[in-house]
């Protein structure tokens, strides 16, 4: 081959340039963050802030979730508009898990009741909130109700070949039918004020330094696995196969595979993921309530991604990454902005930049040594914006 | 093995069409065709715009659904409960009117996806590409002359080369039966008569239904022709005696 790419292999799975930077960028934030957060001195020049423990690592599961809509958007051209969804089933799953671990601290001191339901009048735990005082059974369900509602989901949407924007418009109703149950308070998950009061995970106080470091070491481990996760499948046969489907979706079911199988399979692994994403989230930032269904944050997912450059995986991180430093600033500096310079941030990218910031570097780079014939498995074809065309 | 019809498919039959009727918002797409295509053998079907040739190949390769009638392959294989990857499965290959092929990815990749082999989610998700089955891609690259491009994403090919990296896909795909739309629609000269080299080197080992207008191509062919006119069969032999048949005339010249 004339421009067999250069890619150095770990586990067997083939990493890019791009990606060998990456790993390393979350290798040295996952070790030097927590060591300067609890190993400095507050006075010192190297020293992280607490407060900073968190909110970096807020970032991480953000990027996680990115990642996760890259595998589905930018790898098999399925725009969901409702990936939120999974992510929030994930930390309420957690939540639910940190709140019974709060047993009869809670204001109402009651060791079997959550707060919210003894406020509610309410006698007995409702069945579904058994075993989330387990925390392995807590755990599984972090990976199985995203999974399940994807596979559900996804199995009746594919296999009646829902594609391109009518699919998007029903992920994102997904979203915004959970949000609207979410909300009441007889679905039993602490209604409007969602689920919070958090104590401590394991026995280990979540707001003690050490926690905070655990957690965010946890999140930025599960970043640099779920990228190799991901791509391990999208360098695989698998991988070939799915990226067909996204181009030339009928051509592939005629040479024999079974393209719903297929979406299914991108759409579950990535519902698991942002799953995983939330399950990770929640306890860093204290709280998992209804707004995080909502329709905007899905939306938002989508900008990180394209943003950064879709199918590329880690410019779906850096994306989120940059994406939510700018929402942090300019809430700050100057809040009423803040939707407009998103708005405007992805009508920028739409127009002149469609494969993003990490697509935008490769062709530059690729013009200064002249090689413009490296596009191939990375850049999904120009019309893919809302699914596969040609259908 | 017997069809409802209580007519005995013959042994050497591979495609068997019978009685076959589609219909879209009330117009006939197909009107009760009739069509057998022995294994082994090539078959050219021609006809005007709209005798109902793609949907035939619609039909056959699980697109669309008659509304009655029969279609078997090999004898007992209803092809009507079938979706198109099932079909895919069983030995039928299609080529597109437009050359389809995954133009994001190399021309090597694209012969690796067609390539007969499990087409399950875990056989892919854990494919490891064997010595044999990289020989078959080299020998395909071969025969269907772009050795030297195996490296180049097929979105970079000339039309021509497209049409033959098609072609070399539904090869390697191992189909007992091709179905092959206009291939040299769009074509040079001398492209068309490379691509009707390629469609008699494949037609040694199956059976080829080859869909087209260009008569010059069919002769180059030489095959049993059968002509299509609103929905059903008009006339079927050698070129010459279709060409000399009264009916086919008129509804080629006449009106």
């Amino acid at each position: 081959m004339e421009d067999a790419p250069r890619r150095t292999p770990l586990f067997g799975i083939p990493i890019d340039g791009g990606g060998w930077i990456f790993l390393a960028v979350v290798i040295a934030v996952t070790i030097a963050v927590p060591v300067l957060n609890l190993a400095t001195e507050p006075g010192s020049a190297f020293h992280v802030p607490t407060y900073l423990v968190p909110l970096l690592g807020k970032y991480l599961c953000y990027a996680l979730l990115a990642v996760a809509v890259d595998l589905v958007w930018g790898y098999c051209g399925i725009l969901s508009l409702g990936h939120g969804a999974f992510f929030a089933l994930g930390g309420y799953a957690m939540g639910m898990y940190l709140m019974r671990e709060i047993g009869p601290r809670g204001v109402y001191g009651n060791a079997n009741l959550p707060d919210f339901m003894v406020f509610l009048n309410w006698k007995e735990l409702p069945w579904f909130w058994y075993g989330f005082d387990i925390f392995p059974f807590a755990m599984l369900m972090v990976l199985l109700v995203p999974g399940v509602l994807a596979l559900v989901f996804g199995w009746l949407a594919f296999r009646s070949r829902v594609t391109g924007v009518y699919l998007s418009i029903i992920t994102q109703a997904l979203t915004f039918a959970l949000m609207l149950a979410f909300f009441r308070n007889n679905m039993g998950f602490g209604g409007n004020n969602g689920l919070t009061d958090f104590k401590d995970i394991l026995g280990f106080n979540l707001q003690s330094d050490e926690t905070r470091a655990a957690l965010f070491i946890a999140s930025g481990i599960a970043l640099a696995l779920g990228y190799l996760v991901c791509r391990y499948i999208v360098t695989s046969k698998l991988g070939r196969v799915v990226a067909a489907i996204r181009d030339a979706e009928s051509r592939t079911r005629f040479l024999g595979y079974r393209v719903e199988h297929y979406k299914l399979f991108v759409f579950v692994v990535s519902a698991v993921l942002a799953g995983i994403a939330g399950a990770l989230y929640v306890p860093q930032v204290g709280i998992i309530n209804p707004s995080e269904f909502s329709p905007a944050n899905s939306i938002e997912i989508v900008v990180w991604v394209a943003l950064g450059g879709r199918g590329t995986l880690f410019g779906a991180a850096l994306g989120a990454v940059l994406v939510n430093y700018g929402k942090s600033y300019f809430t700050g500096a100057f809040p009423d902005l803040w939707l407009f310079i998103l708005g405007g941030l992805f009508i920028f990218v739409t127009l002149f930049m469609p494969k993003g910031v990490v697509g935008s570097i490769r062709e530059g780079l690729a013009g200064g040594r002249g090689l413009i014939s490296r596009k191939r498995d990375e850049a999904p074809s120009p019309g893919a914006f809302a699914g596969s065309p040609g259908e | 093995m017997e069809p409802a019809t209580g007519k005995i498919v013959p042994n050497e039959t591979l495609l068997y069409l019978d009685g076959v009727s589609v219909s879209f918002d009330g117009f006939k797409a197909l009107n009760n065709l009739s069509l057998y295509v022995t294994a082994g053998e090539m078959r050219a079907i021609i006809g005007p715009n709209g005798a109902g040739k793609t949907t035939m190949m619609d039909v056959i390769t699980g697109k669309t659904r008659p509304d009655t009638g029969e279609v078997l392959f090999r004898g007992a294989i209803d092809l009507t409960q079938r979706d198109e990857a099932d079909i895919a499965r069983l030995g039928i290959g299609r080529k597109f009117q437009k050359p389809t092929v995954f133009e994001g990815h190399t021309v090597f990749e694209n012969l690796e996806l067609a390539l007969k082999s499990p087409r399950g989610i875990f056989d892919t998700l854990f494919a490891k590409l064997k010595g044999e089955q990289a020989a078959r891609i080299a020998e395909t690259l071969q025969i269907i002359g772009l050795a030297a491009d195996q490296g180049r994403p097929a979105g970079a090919l000339s039309h021509g080369q497209k049409q033959w990296l098609e072609i070399g896909m539904l090869l390697i795909q191992e189909p007992d039966l091709l179905l092959v739309d206009e291939p040299v629609a769009g074509m040079t000269d001398a492209e068309t008569e490379r691509t009707a080299e390629l469609l008699r080197h494949i037609a040694q080992t199956r059976s080829v239904v080859v869909v087209e207008h260009d008569m010059e191509f069919v002769r180059a062919l030489g095959v049993r022709v059968t002509v299509l006119h609103e929905g059903s069969v008009l006339s079927e032999g050698s070129l010459d005696k279709v060409q000399n048949d009264q009916k086919v005339i008129e509804v080629y010249l006449g009106r």
